[in-house]
Formats: structure tokens, C-alpha cells, sequence
């Protein structure tokens, strides 16, 4: 139990899968100018990548480890991850309509989101259990979560301020993001 | 026709270079840029993808139905990047320890599904292969003089190939280590966004 606590703080915060580990920063930067859109994001992704997270550990135990086809572990992550953000769509779409208007433009955008793949593909990586898979999914997407906010909130306010020309837009959004980044270093070697 | 192919292949190297004009594919750009070599084999493994995925794409553009087109393009992108994959693990194995999973990464790289859906899907082979090599070498400009620009403040090293320094600032500089680490890839990249906005303000 408290080597799962552990493995969630280091996972929220230590290795932010945003600011530490650069997984998923083209929605990052994309999603993050309101707030708005910022908690949708981050509440999509928190939902496909606990359910992705879980499934690819399952195909990879359980059919490219049994079947001993593991070169196919890219060409089949992506397509179930593809799969599966088509299949929650109309899910959602179909039983639950207030959290399908709430989250549906970003379902797509999350195919290609980095980050879901890449903790797919982390989690195979260190040899995680099961259990500890699932909570490793959960915690890197509730770290994105957190991150996209935090840095919504910022840009939010930076908008209102005077910025030189030059530095306008996504120029300006990096470096603050390299600010937010900064901070999240004092967690280091707190696990 | 030459001239067109010569246009294809040059809009992806300044005009509409991906990473800083477009601001696609920011997770590899950002995560292996600490060293200028990084950068480079980076950007080589993602031209090889881009290049055959154009290729294979604007053949089979005719057979592959609109509905289903994306599904397919990510099926024949992730077969070229496994391919990189063990050809890095057979060739390059240092470099294909030190850039890791985001080899495999290289499937949901923006650039490269944007190319196919936006140009090979609709133009022939011959142009589709010189805009995936163009934007493949822009991509690769742009990695390499982000981890030349971090390495050098941030390390006082040049790196291109194999693992040694090329260049070496004296023994004076202290290495400003922020660069290298996680919050230097953001303001790095901000710089030179501000830089190519300085510059190529139209």
C-alpha cells in the first residue's frame, strides 16, 4: 500500500508526465488558453488513459508476451488506444450526453496525445504489476491534469499583460511553462 | 515539374519548417534536445518515417477509404517506425538507449500524421516523397540547433556524432545547467520561436 502512495506522489509530481518527462505538450499548449477547455482536457484524459492503461497491459501480458510477438507492441498500442477513444466516444455519446458535451471535442484530439501513449508504453517499461500499472495511469494523468490547469490559470493572466511583439502567443506561453516547470523541480528527491 | 518538386522540398526547410513555424511535434523537440547529437538522430529516425509513410500514402491514397483513412495512415506510419526501431537497436544502440520510448513515440508525432493527412493524402508520389523529405530535414534543423543552443550554455559542449565533444568551450565557462534540464527545453524553445519571429516577421 505504501509503495503505491509512493509510486503515485513520484508520479504526480517527481516525473510530471507535462513538465518533467515532456509527454503531451502539443495539447498542452493547445488546450491550455481557457480555462474552460483546460478541465475538459484534463478530465478526457484522466478517463481514456486509466481505461488505455489498463487494456495495453492487458494485450501486452496477456497476448504479445503469450504469443511472443512483441515487435508488434507500437502497431498494436496505437490501435487499441485509437479504438478505444472511437469506442468511449459513442458511449458517451449514447448513455452519458452531459459528459459527452462536456468532453467530446477533445476524445479525437487524444489519439494522437503523446502522453497516453507514452505512459502505455512506460508502464511495460519498468515492469509494473497490474495494480501498480492502474495507479501509475491514474497519477500521470492526474499530474497532466494539474499541470494543464496550473498553466491555464497563468495564461490566463499573462493574455492581459503587455508582451512584446516578438514574444506574443506560444513564445511567451513556453517560457511560462518553463517558469511552472522550474517550480515542479523542488520535488525532486522528495521519494 | 522539377520546379515544383524543388518548391515541395524547400517550403518544409524555412517557409513552413514544422517546429517553429507550425508548432507541431513539441514532445521529442522538447525532451531529447539536451545534446546537439540527440537532436540529429532524432530528426534523421523521423525523416525516415516521414519519407516512406508520404510515399506508401500517396500510393494507396486512391484505395483507402476517406471513412477509415486516418485509422489506416497510423497503421502505416507505426510500421515504418518499428522499423526505425530495430534498425537503431541493430546500428545506433547508444543512441537508442539514450532517446528511448521516444522512438516508438515517433507514431504520435503530429508532423508526421499531419503530412500524410494534409499532403500525401492528396498529391501524387513524387511530390508527397520531397515534402516528407523537406519537412523531415527542416525537423531535423530545428532539433539539432535546439540541442546545439542547449548543449553549448548548458553543458559548454558541442556533440554531433558518436559520443564525443566536437567542440568545447574553455575551461573558464561555467555550464549554466538549467539549460539542460527539464524547465531550460521550454525557455529554450521560447527563445528561438522569438527569434524566428524577429526574423521572419512577414
Amino acid at each position: 500500500m505504501g509503495d503505491l502512495f509512493v509510486l503515485s506522489i513520484s508520479c504526480i509530481f517527481i516525473n510530471n508526465i507535462l513538465l518533467a518527462q515532456f509527454l503531451g505538450n502539443c495539447p498542452f499548449l493547445g488546450t491550455s488558453k481557457k480555462m474552460e477547455t483546460a478541465v475538459g482536457m484534463g478530465m478526457a484524459v484522466i478517463f481514456v488513459l486509466v481505461m488505455a492503461g489498463m487494456i495495453t497491459w492487458i494485450v501486452d501480458v496477456y497476448l504479445l508476451k503469450a504469443l511472443d510477438v512483441e515487435f508488434l507492441r507500437t502497431v498494436s498500442f496505437i490501435l487499441v488506444i485509437a479504438a478505444l477513444v472511437q469506442f468511449v466516444e459513442m458511449f458517451l455519446k449514447k448513455s452519458i450526453p452531459g459528459l459527452y458535451a462536456g468532453l467530446g471535442i477533445f476524445l479525437p484530439l487524444i489519439t494522437t496525445n503523446c502522453a497516453v501513449m507514452g505512459v502505455c508504453l512506460i508502464n511495460i517499461k519498468e515492469e509494473y504489476s497490474f495494480i501498480e500499472a492502474l495507479v501509475s495511469s491514474f497519477s500521470y494523468a492526474a499530474g497532466f491534469g494539474l499541470a494543464l490547469i496550473l498553466f491555464a490559470g497563468v495564461r490566463e493572466r499573462v493574455i492581459l499583460a503587455r508582451v512584446p511583439k516578438p514574444l506574443q502567443d506560444t513564445s511567451i506561453g513556453l517560457m511560462t511553462a518553463g517558469l511552472i516547470a522550474l517550480t515542479f523541480t523542488v520535488f525532486r528527491g522528495m521519494v | 515539374m522539377a520546379q515544383s518538386l524543388v518548391k515541395e522540398f524547400t517550403k518544409g526547410l524555412w517557409a513552413e519548417i514544422p517546429l517553429f513555424r507550425l508548432v507541431l511535434g513539441l514532445c521529442p523537440a522538447l525532451a531529447v534536445t539536451k545534446t546537439c547529437e540527440n537532436g540529429i538522430g532524432m530528426g534523421v529516425a523521423t525523416t525516415f518515417v516521414l519519407l516512406f509513410s508520404n510515399i506508401l500514402v500517396s500510393m494507396l491514397r486512391n484505395i483507402i477509404p476517406s471513412k477509415v483513412r486516418i485509422a489506416c495512415y497510423i497503421v502505416i506510419i507505426a510500421t515504418f517506425v518499428t522499423i526505425v526501431e530495430f534498425m537503431m537497436q541493430a546500428y545506433t544502440y547508444e543512441l537508442f538507449l539514450k532517446l528511448g520510448i521516444f522512438i516508438p513515440l515517433i507514431v504520435v508525432n503530429c508532423v508526421v500524421l499531419g503530412r500524410a493527412e494534409a499532403f500525401a493524402g492528396k498529391n501524387t508520389v513524387l511530390p508527397s516523397a520531397a515534402d516528407g523529405l523537406g519537412m523531415g530535414i527542416g525537423f531535423t534543423l530545428a532539433l539539432s540547433s535546439l540541442g546545439a543552443v542547449r548543449e553549448l550554455i548548458g553543458a559548454g559542449t558541442l556533440t554531433v556524432w558518436g559520443g564525443t565533444p566536437i567542440f568545447t568551450i574553455g575551461h573558464g565557462y561555467i555550464p549554466f545547467h538549467f539549460m539542460v534540464e527539464a524547465p531550460g527545453a521550454f525557455v529554450g524553445l521560447g527563445m528561438m520561436l522569438c527569434l524566428m519571429n524577429l526574423i521572419g516577421k512577414k
